[in-house]
């Protein structure tokens, strides 16, 4: 439940989202940027900060944040440069982070969220700016160790990141995390970022704040909060929940508004479920920005703007309505074959290709394909029935070897045992019976069921329906429509 | 040079341990009391160019007359973990060691 439907205040959020490039290397240096590698492995005097060493912009890095501007609607600056940003910590080993103060390559840009259940109205989030910059290296603390040091890897250091800045557009925990839900399709889709926040490919800060509507007309903010150490989006719809909470009570307590203290940090505690004000560094926002020397300006004109255009591809948005129509399925399923990500509609593609039925593939796909995966786990693509196998299922469905349900056990079987459709289908004794057999058997059953006859005869065709679950006791591998079809054919007939 | 309307900007005492502090410079008072006039000076010296009007001027991004300079995502070898701790302080065998870090880090 969202805070405002029993509050009487709106909640004001806005996001500061950081997205690791899909790149090779750092930004500044041919350092590769693998996850996971043991520690200062992945560094050189560039990224260390040696004297004497000089960054070079990696193409592919700008590129990709190009394309990210572009997909969010940005407008591209023709003329852009980078700025020192100036301060002392331990994982900063030049003392300054490299990064784009006043002349940031995009700015002025959207994105929309929707709730395809309509638990929310569509939100247009406006961004203010996305930038590029470099990433820091990691501190680690053992306490449990009882030693005075920290160990500094620097592997991540210079790493190529996009900050992208929303304006405090949202009015909902929930809205936040659709919106970053969304995003996070779009990046991945895009190739821009795989947004894996186990690996810190894309973290988030939230900021937020509660207006409260006063008797004599006016509106009421409480003092911004800024929200870090979230590692889910889970985390920030909670996270935001508890601040929005905790916010409301201060301010009952205080009437404290914005503009009477400095703006606050706080850190979001998983396991406890709050936010704890975190220690004011003081004057930590001189950062005393000034032109980096050690890098030219970019600019970029509109011929390149055309051509990352071009190339970039279907972002999740256009890509529903291309699949809807392409398939003839309903927004609905389009909605949420896309919100599994690119490798999942690719399988529905091949799938649907074989298939030749849009919506017969989109509704295997939602209720085995799907079901299946979220039960096993793991990505599509190690998905062990292939979309060649599915189809094979539904065209002997079609064939009237069998009917849907015994199709499904089939899938399920192929999937457990990893063996062949042609192999399980003889493993479970499934023949396709044969047109004699058919007969044969339906005429038993008229003769059984005088009762149903009479009542067919008499013009309750529905009655017929009575034989069909005698003919699967009989033999469990007739299709049913089949059954019904030939029963009907073989009452009529009757004097 | 023309006569200045204003008199130039001068820094305090405390606008220098402001900016000692945020560059992490421990200073006596003596060094203050010399720091304090010789950044005056300075800053004195270059509030000459508000005289100036610089209005239809184009602030300038980089010295040099060079744009787009770019390498290619290619990987190149790193320093042995070894090289790369060799000159730090205090190190042991995977990373550097500096006194305890707790809490957030500064940015990014």
């Amino acid at each position: 439940m969202t805070a405002e439907s029993h509050h009487p205040f709106t909640t004001v959020i806005g996001l500061e989202v950081h997205v690791q490039l899909q790149t090779e290397t750092k930004l500044f240096c041919g350092c590769v940027t693998t996850f996971g590698s043991a520690p200062n492995t992945q560094v050189c005097p560039t990224c260390l900060g040696l004297p004497g060493s000089l960054p070079v912009m990696n193409r592919r890095a700008f590129d990709l944040s190009l394309r990210a501007a572009l997909a969010l609607n940005c407008k591209i600056a023709s003329f852009t440069k980078w700025d020192r940003k100036n301060y002392f910590y331990p994982d900063l080993p030049k003392g300054y982070q490299i990064s784009q103060f006043d002349l940031p390559f995009s700015y002025e840009g959207h994105l929309e969220v929707t709730d395809p259940k309509g638990a929310f109205e569509p939100r247009n989030v406006r961004i203010i700016r996305v930038h590029l910059e470099e990433d820091a290296g990691k501190s680690m603390h053992d306490e449990t160790a009882g030693t005075a040091d920290s160990r500094i890897d620097l592997n991540r250091t210079g790493t190529p990141l996009c900050e992208i800045v929303t304006e405090p557009d949202m009015r909902s925990p929930e809205e936040a995390r659709a919106w970053l839900n969304e995003l996070k399709l779009l990046l991945v889709y895009l190739g821009v970022s795989d947004c894996n926040m186990q690996e810190g490919s894309l973290r988030v800060d939230a900021n937020v704040n509660l207006h409260i509507p006063q008797p004599d007309g006016r509106l009421a903010k409480t003092p911004i909060v800024e929200i870090k150490n979230m590692n889910s989006f889970r985390s920030v719809e909670r996270a935001l929940i508890y601040e929005t909470e905790r916010q409301w009570g201060e301010w009952q307590a205080t009437h404290a508004e914005i503009g009477s203290m400095p703006k606050q940090t706080r850190g979001w505690d998983d396991s406890a479920g709050v936010t704890r004000g975190q220690r004011h560094k003081e004057e930590s926002s001189d950062y005393r920005y000034f032109p980096e020397p050690d890098l030219v300006p970019v600019t970029v004109s509109e011929e390149q703007v055309a051509t990352v255009r071009a190339t970039m591809g279907e972002p999740p948005a256009m890509l529903r309505k291309t699949l809807a129509e392409r398939w003839h399925i309903p927004a609905y399923d389009a909605d949420v074959l896309v919100n599994q990500g690119p490798e999942l509609v690719e399988y529905f593609e091949d799938l649907a290709n074989k298939v030749g039925e849009g919506k017969v593939a989109s509704n295997w796909m939602q209720q085995d394909v799907l079901r299946m995966l979220n039960e096993r786990g793991g990505r599509i693509a190690d998905f062990p029935v292939q979309p060649a196998a599915v189809a094979d299922i539904i065209a002997r469905v079609k064939k009237g070897d069998f009917d849907t349900g015994r199709g499904k056990e089939i899938f399920a079987a192929v999937l457990e045992t990893g063996k062949p459709v042609d192999e399980v289908v003889a493993s479970m004794g499934i023949a396709a019976v044969d047109e004699g057999d058919l007969q044969k058997l339906c005429e038993e059953l008229i003769a059984e069921n005088p009762k149903i006859v009479a009542d067919v005869k008499g013009g309750k065709e529905q009655a017929a329906g009575g034989l069909i679950g005698q003919a699967k006791r009989k033999n469990p591998n007739v299709n049913p429509g089949k059954v019904r079809a030939l029963a009907l054919e073989l009452i009529r007939a009757l004097p | 040079m023309p006569a200045q309307d204003e008199a130039p900007p001068t820094l305090t005492r405390d606008d220098v341990i402001k900016v000692a502090m945020l560059a992490r410079l421990a200073l006596s008072d003596t060094e203050l009391s010399s720091l304090t006039e010789e950044l005056s000076k300075i800053v004195g010296f270059v509030s000459q160019l508000s005289e100036l009007d610089t209005d239809e001027v184009e602030p300038l991004a980089h010295p040099l007359d060079s744009q787009n300079v770019f390498r290619e995502d290619r990987p190149v070898p790193s320093l042995a973990t070894a090289d790369a701790l060799r000159c730090a302080p205090r190190h042991d065998e995977e990373c550097f060691l500096v006194p305890a870090v707790l809490g957030e880090s500064g940015s990014a």
